[in-house]
């Protein structure tokens, strides 16, 4: 290991020898060091995260000083939904609620579930945005102007406004899945909200 | 006829190209590396389409799917500083070696009065507290968690103040926690924040594979 094997030459050991001239440098084992140098490699790669982890930016209101001016809940865009213990399930109703007449739907967490029930819902901003986004990459609108305007698109007042209501039993990942494809669906009016014990009763009695 | 003469050793391959590529990508690891700190416990979190990276700027509150809560803030100074306003208010003394080791610990999650037992302990006294404790408390009788995101606020503030960082690059507070967490606990904990008029952070999530048109 690491000895330098002087290949050329010969040396010159005996007298009778001449002197020759190296015919080649002297060779340097260079295993150990090759052996080591992969040992790292394969050390970093295995450890190198690539994925930084990314983030959801959260606004909760400020707490209101006054409650005069809240926001009314619409009939037309307002968008319930009820997520509890069940992993696989989302309860949602349109509308104010009322415990006689509300209808309680369900649905699931997949793409083919929420994601279509928020793009149907949503309709209009979806077009509104893509057509903006259509013309920012074209360099027509600037920067600015593209928030401010998909900012007024998303707030506007006939756009669908979700409540997200998480009983004590709902887990993060289903609070965050919903976070997630509302902005999926640039929804852009969207509250966390604690669920009140008529709608628990509601889900009780539903039997779905 | 000559016979074909077997050469005596074996065959040598030139592989200097092949170790040059290998340590230029050993370089390249060690220099794009950025080793992933002790943890004091596993998270998992839920995976989001978000393509925004989190700011490295954050105050971190850590839940894991026991709804324990741990902590960790960066930056010396403010650290520093924290430490001695946390222990004047709860009436812990800490040495200058306790605030020393404290700069250099990644996150805790252990009350006021484990604390300075925590920072004093070695690698396996921590390892078993870790897994020992009940988290930062913070019921409404003895908020700890809050004091601790005020106080470390304020700080960083004071610290931003003085050394002129633009806003934009100003301390985020970033809620990383398991997908399994009952929800009812990161409810309490952004109740928390909202309590001390904090009502803007992030939330850590992995990358989602799945992509949209």
């Amino acid at each position: 290991m690491g000895e330098i094997i002087d290949s050329g030459g010969g040396g010159g050991k005996g007298k009778h020898q001449k002197k020759r001239a190296k015919k080649h440098g002297a060779h340097i084992d260079m295993t150990p060091m090759v052996d080591l140098g992969f040992l790292l490699l394969t050390f970093f790669v295995l450890t190198s995260q690539f994925s930084k982890p990314k983030t959801m930016e959260i606004n909760m209101p400020v707490k209101p000083t006054d409650t005069t001016n809240t926001t009314k809940i619409d009939d037309e865009t307002a968008l319930t939904l009820l997520l509890t213990e069940k992993t696989e399930k989302i309860y949602y109703y349109y509308g104010k609620f009322k415990s006689e007449t509300s209808i309680l739907k369900t649905t699931d967490y997949s793409k083919e579930g929420i994601r279509k029930v928020f793009m149907k819902r949503n309709e209009t901003v979806i077009k509104q945005v893509k057509e903006l986004k259509e013309k920012y990459s074209k360099g027509e609108i600037a920067d600015t102007t593209y928030k401010r305007m998909s900012m007024g698109f998303k707030g506007d007042k006939k756009a669908v406004f979700v409540i997200v209501k998480a009983d004590e039993k709902a887990k993060y990942k289903n609070v965050i899945d919903v976070l997630d494809e509302l902005n999926v669906a640039d929804v852009g009016k969207y509250a966390l909200v604690d669920i009140s014990p008529a709608e628990k009763e509601l889900i009780k009695v539903s039997t779905l | 006829m000559s016979k074909i003469k077997m050469p005596k050793s074996a065959p040598a391959l030139d592989m200097t190209p092949m170790v040059d590529l290998a340590f230029l990508l050993v370089t390249f690891f060690i220099l794009t590396a950025n080793f992933r700190q002790n943890e004091a416990v596993i998270i998992k979190t839920p995976s989001s389409h978000s393509e925004k990276i989190l700011p490295e700027n954050v105050m971190l509150v850590t839940i894991d799917t026991a709804g324990r809560v741990f902590y960790s803030l960066g930056g010396k100074e403010v650290r520093k500083n924290l430490l001695l306003t946390m222990g004047k208010k709860y009436k812990v003394s800490f040495t200058e070696t306790d605030v020393t080791r404290f700069l250099i610990l990644p996150q805790f999650g252990v009350p006021m009065s484990q604390l300075s037992q925590y920072i004093r302990g070695d690698e396996n006294t921590r390892a078993a507290m870790d897994k020992a404790s009940i988290g930062i408390p913070m019921d409404s009788v003895n908020n700890q968690l809050g004091d601790w995101i005020a106080y470390g606020w304020n700080e960083k503030r004071t610290f931003e103040a003085i050394n002129n960082i633009p806003k934009d690059k100003g301390c985020r507070i970033a809620i990383k926690a398991d997908g399994q967490t009952d929800y009812k606990v990161i409810k309490r904990v952004i109740q928390v924040f909202q309590e001390r008029n904090l009502n803007s952070f992030n939330l850590i999530t992995d990358m989602e594979t799945e992509q949209i048109q």
